[in-house]
């Protein structure tokens, strides 16, 4: 009874019933939403955006924010895109690695900024998205990379599929699992993913009891700007092309995602599962609005509503007398 | 909040003033030596006029957000707002009569003008109500509602831009009274207003305490709610007004104009002394921060730098300006 009075007060338990009240409302208002087609549609568009929330979800237990992961992941894809392409490079595994690279370095660079200097991350992670975007369209380029110029490795790993029943599962989606499996494991099964969740509940206490708050900054911004790297190359290989002015506003996107699923703002709280979750229930409300013939115009709109209302209710969770 | 806490004594207001006056006149010298022929004309001095005053505007709407330890997010998704409602009240609702005289035209703009800034209060009092009453964090909600705003604007333009304002219209953006241009002349009564707002009168000290200290605040019997959301409003109306300057500068209004504003409103309260976490802060300080940064960039412009590495020096120079502020404080 107790177990499952605690299942009930879980956020992750919420998050659930809404996202399965949703569903079927959806598909009362039109029944094509539960087509596999659709279903297999909506869940490969979960694999981008749902990494970087991963990313964000660590950054946010920490108790900080980050803004900067857009501009990490893009650089991130164009220039590991470019290189392929100058070196006439067809592979996949290497590729992968140097974006994670390129996107442990940048995310590295946050981590310098925000404990060194002990600058807040909003203002670093907004400074060092403009630095990065800057540069990399200012230097490298501002020109798509298109489909016929995209390494055909590329393209083809993230073009793979498993077929379910006639329709075809992008293979993408485990890949996304897999690293939501990891992150879990590393945040409640390492001493190390634990020190995230002391520090963003009380820094100071944190490193009271001897966790090491350096190592776990410089951990926590460098796996984000990593998984945001990965998370960028994967994209340009399943939508084919690599733009460098790609991302834009993601960041609101995935910041409300991870929100969603029950992260608090102010850290020390928030779970794999629940971001999962988020991300589900941001990209069905996403792509589901044309499929209940609302106007695509509106989507920005609906998505503002559901930051808003999902964020006050969590403030509504979390509420405690100010004084 | 700790790290907050630290950041706060990294900010010394007196020297900031200094400091960025130094800056201004480093960057005005460097910008004169590099290309003496093309930024010491006049030409120059009065575009930058007429383009920084909306920066200016929403700078300081920042700042007034900021002073109580939160952030407006939603500023530019209010500022077009503003203009396309102005731009659909122009077009659909209320377009010229064939015959309709100067001061039936005037009657026009100034309705339009009182709708558009009632626009920005009420978008302002909507963030108020969510900090103050609903508890959000301002960086949340503000995220949302200017998500919220901006997709308002996509629904009534469906994406292309509005055109066709009034001539008065354009005349707050283009127009010069005795020679100077009138978004400056706003910018300064805007500049000049906010800031005896926030030293002589209550409310400015009001709001300085709750960002010092939002708990003692309470304790000091101050009506904390109420001065968070008055400052909310107070910023989305002047959200409003960069967008009415914008659209009439640009004659038109569209969802994704000035979108790189958001940054560079941050950047330049932060860089003109205001305290992320509340409580710092000052009109002189923020403007002082703009300028220096329009002459920055109007001088790389000329140097042919693109705009994307104007971005890149942007977000470089706030990183560098905090690296510094904390560096020489820690010489201390």
């Amino acid at each position: 009874m107790t177990a499952l009075a605690k299942l009930l007060r879980r956020s992750e338990t919420a998050v659930l019933a809404i996202l399965i009240v949703v569903m079927i409302v959806i598909g009362v208002i039109n029944p094509a939403f539960w087509q596999a087609d659709n279903l297999f549609n909506l869940l490969r568009a979960n694999v981008v955006i749902g990494i970087m929330a991963l990313s964000v979800l660590t950054v946010m237990i920490s108790g900080g924010i980050d803004v900067s992961f857009p501009a990490f992941a893009v650089a991130a894809m164009y220039l590991t895109v470019i290189a392929m392409n100058a070196w006439g490079y067809q592979g996949v595994v290497l590729p992968f690695i140097g974006a994670t690279l390129i996107g442990l370095v940048c995310g590295l660079a946050n981590a310098v900024f925000i404990h060194t200097f002990r600058m807040i991350p909003l203002i670093v992670t907004l400074g060092s998205a403009s630095v990065v975007r800057g540069l990399l369209l200012g230097l490298v380029g501002t020109s798509i990379i298109n489909i016929d110029r995209m390494p055909p490795s590329l393209i083809a790993f993230g073009s793979s599929t498993v077929d379910v029943g006639g329709s075809k599962l992008s293979l993408m989606i485990f890949i996304y699992l897999g690293i939501a499996v990891l992150m879990w494991l590393f945040l409640t099964r390492t001493m190390a993913g634990r020190g995230v969740f002391a520090y963003g509940d009380d820094a100071e206490s944190a490193k009271r009891v001897g966790f090491n708050t350096r190592r776990t900054v410089y951990l926590v911004y460098g796996l984000a700007g990593a998984l945001a790297g990965f998370a960028g190359l994967l994209h340009a290989s399943m939508i084919w092309l690599a733009n460098p002015r790609d991302f834009v506003g993601y960041e609101l996107d995935v910041i409300a995602a991870v929100v969603l699923g029950g992260a608090s703002i102010f850290g020390g709280r928030g779970s794999v599962f629940g971001t999962i979750l988020g991300v589900f229930m941001l990209t069905l409300i996403k792509n589901s609005l044309i499929i209940m013939r609302v106007d695509n115009t509106w989507q920005g709109v609906v998505v503002g509503c559901v930051i808003v209302i999902a964020t006050a209710l969590t403030a509504w969770r979390d509420r405690k007398a100010l004084v | 909040m700790n790290k907050l806490a630290d950041f706060r004594r990294f900010i010394n207001r007196d020297n900031n003033i200094v400091q960025l006056l130094v800056i201004t006149a480093v960057i005005f010298l460097l910008m004169s030596a590099l290309e003496p022929h093309k930024f010491l004309r006049y030409y120059n001095f009065e575009s930058i006029s007429f383009i920084f005053p909306e920066l200016g505007i929403v700078a300081i709407a920042m700042m007034l957000a900021m002073l109580t330890g939160g952030i407006d997010l939603s500023v530019i998704g209010i500022a077009n707002l503003a203009g396309i409602l102005a731009g659909v009240f122009f077009t659909r609702l209320y377009p010229a009569g064939p015959e309709a005289g100067a001061a039936a035209e005037l009657m026009r703009v100034a309705a339009g003008v009182v709708l558009a800034l009632g626009v920005g209060l009420l978008a302002g009092t909507l963030n108020g109500l969510l900090i103050a009453k609903g508890r959000i964090t301002p960086i949340l909600a503000t995220l949302g509602t200017g998500q919220i705003f901006t997709g308002f604007c996509m629904v009534l333009t469906g994406g292309p831009a509005i055109v066709g304002f009034p001539a008065w219209w354009g005349f707050i953006g283009n127009g010069k009274i005795l020679g100077i241009a009138v978004p400056l002349i706003l910018f300064l009564v805007v500049a000049v207003l906010i800031a005896v707002m926030l030293t002589k009168t209550p409310f400015g000290l009001n709001l300085f305490l709750i960002g010092t200290n939002p708990r003692a605040a309470i304790f000091a019997g101050l009506r904390t709610e109420r001065m968070v959301i008055y400052s909310y409003m107070l910023s989305g109306t002047l959200a409003a007004l960069a967008g009415i300057v914008l659209s009439g500068r640009t004659n038109a209004a569209k969802s994704d104009y000035g979108t790189s504003y958001l940054l560079q409103a941050v950047l330049i309260s932060v860089l003109g002394g205001t305290n992320p976490a509340g409580g710092k802060g000052t009109v002189l300080g923020v403007s002082i921060a703009v300028i220096a940064l329009m002459l920055l960039a109007s001088g790389f412009q000329m140097m042919r730098f693109s705009n994307h590495l104007i971005d890149f020096i942007w977000g470089g120079f706030l990183l560098l300006v905090m690296v510094i502020n904390v560096l020489r404080n820690r010489g201390k």
